[in-house]
């Protein structure tokens, strides 16, 4: 038998699907009590489109595996940060070409810091491994991604940005 | 116990339309179709707090995100570049999902501000999750969002002068917010400060590089400030519902993080060698604001785009 968490936890996430939900962090638990299965995830952003194909196939492969009633429910706090990325995922990411994110900002209370030139991030280009990289956009394809330009061997390619 | 492990997870999405519509063919053709994006959240009104003042209150903060969302989508595929395009697209989408949880608690708070189903007789139930029905079938008259939310996009400039105004007032709030005695209010406002740090970000950079720029883009970032300015008083306006709730330690007084927002105000508009803008502030409508459901005539044409689909197949399936 493979239980439950197992199973949900080898879901892959649509928009990265080198990333389990259990890599990137946005499978809270799973709660399993005769037959029936309580899975509950977290949302990257507010209004990340992909939780709801991350819902649909939670309910598919779960219900292939015999359980009867499945059931995903969404929890927001605490809120998800890319800190919870595993370091599994980050190897998958950079081997994808996808550069992982950094460490996320903290602070100690007081008001969020207004930041007018772009931070440096202490990235590496995944192809070439330059670390002469070029903020091309801070929003990407999805919502967690950044977009950069690499300066060594000209290709562009995505960050998963720090929150 | 004994359950078979999925033998594979391959020929799943073999075809892109099956993940899609795969063994469900219940979706509502406008919701994402979680049945309550709220589910395991403490939803207790907290004590001390009227359930409709608080859902008006979640009103303003999703009609604010709402209607500002929906100004931002208008710009797919006219931004001036397809990276500001895309930017664009990504602040309206983060927006769009704070709106949602917004929306969402009003219903849960005061189920009675949940409009109808147009047309609806036939004693059906609604297929329609309560905060689409917020969103797709009110008037203006029931929006509580600001009007600097519903302004006219005007050209790029102004569009950053206004996601500066709106991100920097925004964020203030929310973070003061996280600590509301409402455990949605907190859990939304949490996230959203991570967001909207971002939105601040672009339209701050962007603000001074127009304005720094050539003599046109500068010229173009300073009218379209001080188009947006008009409304900056609006945001710091305690309306008499916001004052409640902050009372109770629900909601936070908006008069309260003026100087915090500001103070990024002034930075901004220093590294961009222009002054504190002198611009006459829109008043209000018979004494009645955004807040009261008093709205300029920008916002009926937007509604009337945004709702077009679900007004005319209110039951509509995909």
């Amino acid at each position: 038998m493979t239980g439950a968490y197992a199973i949900a936890a080898a879901v892959t996430d649509p928009e990265l699907p080198v990333l389990t939900l259990a890599d990137l962090g946005v499978l809270r638990r799973v709660e399993e009590k005769a037959g029936s299965v309580t899975v509950v995830i977290t949302p990257t952003y507010s209004g990340c489109p992909a939780l709801a194909a991350i819902r649909d196939d939670l309910v598919r492969v779960l219900t292939r595996a015999g359980y009867g009633d499945v059931r995903v429910r969404v929890e927001l706090s605490p809120a998800w940060s890319s800190d919870w990325i595993s370091q599994r995922g980050r190897q998958a990411l950079a081997a994808a070409g996808v550069s992982p994110p950094g460490p996320a900002p903290s602070r100690q209370g007081g008001p969020v810091p207004l930041t007018l030139l772009p931070a440096r991030r202490d990235l590496r280009c995944p192809r070439c491994g330059s670390a002469a990289a070029e903020l091309v956009s801070e929003f990407g394809a999805t919502a967690c991604k950044a977009l950069y330009r690499c300066a060594g061997c000209r290709e562009p390619f995505e960050h998963v940005k720090e929150i | 116990m004994s359950y078979e492990a999925p033998a594979s997870d391959h020929g799943d999405h073999d075809s892109p339309y099956e993940g899609l519509f795969g063994g469900d063919s219940d979706h509502w053709a406008f919701g994402t179709d979680f049945d309550d994006p709220l589910a395991g959240i403490e939803a207790a009104i907290p004590d001390g707090a009227d359930p409709r003042a608080l859902a008006q209150y979640c009103l303003m903060l999703g009609d604010d995100a709402l209607v500002l969302s929906h100004r931002l989508s208008q710009w797919c595929g006219r931004a001036p570049e397809l990276e500001l395009d895309i930017a664009l697209a990504n602040i309206a989408l983060d927006l769009l999902g704070q709106a949602r949880l917004l929306l969402a608690r009003a219903a849960s708070a005061d189920p009675s501000v949940v409009p109808p189903l147009p047309g609806s007789s036939d004693g059906l139930p609604s297929p329609v999750p309560a905060e689409d029905a917020l969103a797709f079938f009110r008037d203006d008259r029931a929006y509580r969002n600001a009007w600097l939310a519903e302004a006219p996009n005007g050209d790029f400039g102004q569009t950053v002068a206004r996601i500066l105004l709106f991100a920097t007032a925004r964020l203030a709030l929310l973070e003061r917010l996280r600590a509301s005695r409402d455990a949605v209010l907190a859990a939304v406002a949490a996230k959203g400060v991570r967001e909207l740090a971002y939105h601040r970000d672009f339209a701050a950079r962007w603000f001074v590089t127009l304005a720094q720029g050539t003599e046109e883009s500068r010229g173009r970032v300073t009218a379209g400030l001080a188009e947006v300015w008009r409304h900056h008083d609006e945001l710091f306006r305690a309306h008499p519902v916001e004052r409640e709730l902050a009372g109770a330690g629900v909601a936070v007084d908006p008069a309260d993080v003026a100087g915090e927002a500001d103070a990024a105000l002034a930075t901004v508009l220093a590294a961009s060698d222009l002054p504190w803008p002198r611009v006459p502030q829109a008043g209000q409508l018979g004494g009645r604001s955004g807040r009261d459901g008093a709205h300029t005539e920008a916002l009926s044409p937007l509604l009337a785009e945004m709702q077009s689909v679900a007004r005319a197949h209110p039951r509509g399936r995909w």
